[in-house]
């Protein structure tokens, strides 16, 4: 049937046709705001980076140390056990040199954002963060690195108190 | 259970903008599945709707507003969202009211409209990181696959050049495709030299932003004898998700393909898959993902997919001909619509009438898959003849 059909459906516009005002649009602009609650093992995850230090969860039950931490063990499917302080280094599993932002506006210089498997969780337990002191080009996958804290007075509670992490 | 056929399918072009809606889009496309099956909108028994996110087209509820276009007013209809995975999922959900009796003929429609999300439709991945933990980073959405492919490519030593000629090949196989966008013939130096979005992807490694609609009618036994002589039958499906904490998981290798992908072997009563299937239409939106892929459907050992690549047996004139439509790299990616793509390609390919991008040899048995969200959603699905 497919190769009997002559016509097929769909008109695609070009830029032309918006500047000649040959299409009519509407626009509208959402205003949603949200607050998060971050929970009852996100929220003590988030005391603690105030404090200059990374937690996470063990589970008793396959003796993971999960990492960010959680209340319930999502294989074992019951509750974590016991807070574990994990350290505040760890090894680059991976990572990418980004030089866009989310709209597509070339960033002047690069971010480095990188899954880090920190010392004492768990092996393969990664977190998101971002790597700096480093020129982009020297970042390997298996390269050792320290997290960079905010002062005590700047940090808040957030995953951004630790500033970006460098290589040791 | 009951079998199930596949018995027409219809699309629309994909196209950067379209000028018609997404109920207009989807209309279309369905419109044209029934032609093809000979069927109209009174034989159907029931619609799926598949679509992804609400904030690409800014409705809410998009399955309720694509409804009428895709023949879903008045009639048993539900809309399914698995992130990327959606296309290949929606006619899973087909299968399954179909296979358990409870309907005779369902119209399976997939429509995406990303252009009209500004100021790009990215915007609308980035609620996909966690609010708390990630999204405070500044994170966007090629992160996450720049994150994913350096991994492959670290674990198993694979180059770009290597990863660079699946778009070359799709891109040029989308030429032959009368709905493509993107068709063009490249050399691996245009993909390595197109602009660096984020190490290790290239603007030519990824699929582009796309507004499209795809449809395909399904039907019980004894109905798809009665309007066709060359049905293609659902052999298999399988789906499967992976946790959401990505960065707890290896990257190197998308195990959620190869658990949704098991499932269907065995339901298709496959036992060595690279044997046994014919073509291949694996989900395409960055090179590499074709090559990650073609491993997690045991069709290669793992890290091996660059090789049969360039040794040209994933062509369309291959051993086995991989993404012959142009896939997503080529045809386009409206998401969902890019998904059911695939499963009309492997119909298409399976009834003789891809024309010009018919791969040589009469196929006897498809594959179509597609993954979404943080690498963890795999829909699979076998079609054969
Ligand atoms: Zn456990």
């Amino acid at each position: 049937m497919t190769v009997r059909i002559k016509e097929w459906p769909g008109t695609a516009l070009s830029s032309k046709d918006f500047e000649t005002g040959r299409v009519l649009t509407v626009h509208h602009k959402p205003k949603a705001e949200y607050r998060w609650d971050a929970g009852v093992a996100i929220g003590r995850y988030l005391r603690e980076l105030k404090e200059g230090r990374l937690i996470a969860r063990r589970c008793n039950a396959c003796g993971r140390i999960l990492l960010p931490p959680r209340m319930f063990c999502e294989e074992c499917f019951v509750p974590t056990s016991e807070w574990v302080f994990v350290k505040d280094t760890g090894t680059v599993n991976t990572f990418s040199i980004c030089h866009v932002r989310w709209d597509m506006v070339r960033l002047k210089d690069p971010q480095l954002p990188a899954v880090i498997n920190v010392d004492g969780a768990s092996p393969g337990m990664g977190i998101l963060h971002l790597l700096g002191e480093v020129r982009p080009e020297d970042v390997r996958v298996g390269m050792r690195v320290q997290a960079v804290w905010k002062s005590p007075e700047e940090r808040e509670g957030a995953i951004t108190d630790i500033k970006y992490w460098k290589p040791i | 259970m009951g079998k199930v056929a596949v018995v027409g399918a219809g699309m629309t072009k994909f196209v950067r903008r379209a000028q018609e809606t997404g109920r207009e889009l989807a209309w279309q496309a369905a419109r044209m599945a029934l032609d093809s099956a000979g069927m109209t909108l009174k034989d159907v028994d029931a619609v799926v709707i598949g679509s992804a996110p609400d904030a690409f087209d800014g409705v809410h509820m998009k399955g309720e507003y694509l409804a009428d276009g895709s023949g879903g007013w008045r009639k048993p209809t539900m809309r399914n969202f698995v992130g990327g995975a959606t296309g290949v999922f929606a006619p899973i959900q087909g299968w399954y009211h179909i296979a358990s009796g409870q309907f005779d003929t369902v119209l399976v429609v997939c429509e995406e409209k990303m252009s009209s999300c500004h100021p790009h439709p990215q915007g609308a991945f980035l609620t996909i990181f966690d609010h708390t933990t990630e999204r405070p980073l500044g994170p966007n959405l090629l992160w996450i696959f720049a994150i994913e492919m350096n991994r492959y490519m670290t674990v198993h030593g694979i180059t770009k050049e290597e990863i660079a000629l699946v778009a070359v090949k799709n891109k040029r196989n989308a030429m032959d495709h009368p709905c493509a966008q993107l068709g063009e013939e490249l050399t691996v130096e245009d993909v390595l030299n197109s602009e660096i979005m984020a190490w290790p992807v290239n603007r030519l490694d990824v699929s582009p932003a796309s507004d499209g609609a795809a449809a395909v009618v399904m039907c019980a036994e004894h109905v798809a004898k009665r309007v066709t002589d060359k049905p293609v039958w659902v052999e298999g499906v399988g789906w499967h998700l992976d946790t959401a904490y990505w960065t707890n998981r290896d990257l190197y290798y998308p195990r959620y393909v190869e658990y949704a992908a098991r499932m269907a072997y065995d339901m298709a009563g496959i036992k060595e898959p690279r044997k046994e299937i014919n073509i291949v239409e694996p989900y395409d939106p960055f090179d590499y993902k074709e090559l990650h892929h073609l491993e997690g459907l045991l069709l290669c050992e793992r890290g091996e997919a660059p090789r049969l690549t360039a040794d040209g047996v994933t062509q369309r004139d291959g051993d086995l001909p991989v993404c012959p439509s142009g896939g997503l790299l080529g045809v386009g990616n409206p998401i969902a619509a890019a998904g059911l793509m695939k499963v009309c390609e492997i119909f298409w390919q399976l009834r003789g009438e891809a024309g010009k991008r018919q791969v040589p040899g009469t196929p006897k048995r498809g594959l179509a898959q597609a993954w979404g969200d943080l690498m963890q959603v795999g829909a699979v699905i076998i079609l054969g003849r």
